[in-house]
């Protein structure tokens, strides 16, 4: 069960030496390893050198950027879940964080990390997806900025460009008010992958954003479903199930080891209407903290 | 550097040892410093098994290259009591909890990570820090509750607690001394 392939391991300390080290055939970055290691050990990718990113300047931190929020590359799950800021400025991401696999994997495991592994499943998709989160790359010509929007280009695909690091996050504080939710559907509960995610956010003018995870080849919004509930700040039964009807035309799940086809869109439904629900409350104040499970215990 | 001399702190002692650059950091404290308490399961970050501390926080040492530790401190069972029982410790063995042990070490870790962050912790908090750690024989209960009886004898466990614990109804928290 060892690491079969022979590497090199650098772990360099400025921007451009990171940046130079990536830049060379078979190169991959590694900032938690949690998803690398994984694939090491399975003979998945092989590479010639594998680059530390946690020597970099600035590499962690999660700090204000004007109205806006910034997570560096490094940013673990567990930072994410030990900061106010965040809880208050993207709650969605911040309730997914705390379903991310394990307290021993967010220990390690980097938001950004999540995203550049890009697999269906990822948990920080969705949140970031409703956040209008911004990905900040940095490439040898400088820096660019990706909307999230356009991050996900396939299974494990990405529009990061070859070589280039993540150097943050901006997620837009957005002001006012907001409400949020994520469900993430897994086989026990506990630590598991999704079988399906849906994540929630309204706005204070009743805007919806609503993305679903591990019902398509990528994470996405949901935007047919987004526009049945536009400008209802308290959606009620009829709406949400409308919604819900809408969502399970829009999911685009397949059958696989972790659920079937049908019971991801059915459950998609059954998601939609229920954090749509929890985040409608939650702009209005009421309904349960940010947190676990919160909707598996209010059905309890 | 395919292969690299790194040191830790292991359990308060710098150790030296040799590592290839794919070893990992459990097969580097089993393999090279015969540190045999963190356990290989699945091997690949979903058991809990091979739970050390590094740094203070719980980590899967499965996955962590051998080679990232370098110079960092690294905290086993043998280590987290500081030369003594952790009270995890003394209040798992005083409740029977563990039957084949296995992931014996990777649960107090995990616990012990917990205690030092939150030192109150509600049940439910317990069971989301042990969550990624799988016992195959105790059905968990027992755990739980000697996590939240070590808490309450550490001087911050609630009495609340112990009483959601399912299964902890009828039984002394433990906490006497």
């Amino acid at each position: 069960m060892s690491i079969a392939c022979e590497f090199d391991y650098v772990k360099p300390t400025s921007w451009k030496a990171a940046l130079e080290a990536l830049g060379k055939e078979g190169a991959w970055a590694l900032a938690g390893g949690s998803d690398l290691i994984a694939w090491l050990r399975d003979g998945a990718v092989q590479p010639e050198v594998v680059v530390d990113l946690k020597g970099l300047p600035g590499w962690s931190g999660i700090e204000k950027d004007g109205s806006a929020l910034r997570l560096a590359g490094g940013t673990t799950f567990a930072e994410v879940l030990e900061n106010e800021a965040v809880k208050k400025a993207a709650p969605v991401l911040w309730e997914a964080a705390g379903m991310v696999a394990s307290v021993g994997v967010r220990n390690r495991a980097t938001v950004a990390g999540n995203v550049c592994s890009a697999v269906p499943c990822c948990d920080a998709g969705p949140a970031l997806l409703v956040h209008g989160a911004v990905m900040e790359v940095r490439t040898k010509s400088g820096k660019k900025e990706i909307p999230i929007e356009q991050w996900f280009k396939g299974p494990r695909k990405t529009a990061l460009p070859k070589g280039a690091i993540v150097a943050g996050i901006r997620l837009p504080a957005g002001g006012g008010k907001q409400g949020g939710a994520f469900a993430k559907l897994k086989r026990y509960r506990g630590e598991d992958l999704a079988q399906a995610s849906v994540a929630a956010r309204v706005d204070g003018r009743g805007n919806w954003r609503i993305a679903l995870g591990s019902v398509g080849p990528v994470p996405y919004l949901a935007e047919r479903t987004a526009a049945v509930l536009k400008g209802c700040k308290a959606p009620d039964e009829k709406l949400l199930a409308k919604a819900a009807e809408v969502a399970e035309e829009e999911a685009r799940p397949i059958t696989d080891i972790r659920a079937s086809e049908t019971y991801r869109r059915l459950m998609v439904g059954v998601m939609v209407k229920r954090a749509a629900a929890l985040a409608a409350k939650r702009l209005a104040g009421e309904g349960p903290e940010y947190g676990l499970n919160c909707m598996e215990e209010e059905a309890e | 550097m395919k292969t690299a001399t790194i040191r830790m702190k292991v359990n308060g002692d710098w150790r030296r040892a040799e590592v290839r650059s794919g070893d990992t950091l459990l097969e580097a404290l089993r393999g090279r410093l015969g540190v045999h308490s963190p356990k290989e399961g699945c091997g690949r970050g979903d058991c809990g098994a091979c739970t050390v501390l590094l740094d203070g926080r719980a980590v899967r040492s499965c996955l962590v290259l051998a080679v990232e530790a370098d110079g960092r401190e690294v905290t086993t069972v043998e280590g987290v009591g500081g030369g003594k029982m952790h009270a995890v410790q003394e209040e798992c063995i005083a409740r029977n909890v563990f039957q084949c042990g296995f992931c014996a070490p990777g649960m107090i870790l995990a616990a012990a990570a917990l205690l030092a962050k939150n030192p109150a912790p509600t049940a439910k908090e317990v069971r989301e820090a042990l969550a990624g750690n799988l016992c195959r024989c105790t059905g968990y209960e027992p755990i739980v509750e000697a996590v939240l009886a070590a808490a309450k004898r550490m001087g911050g466990g609630r009495d609340e607690a112990t009483k959601d614990a399912k299964f902890a109804k009828g039984k002394k928290g433990g906490g006497k001394k």
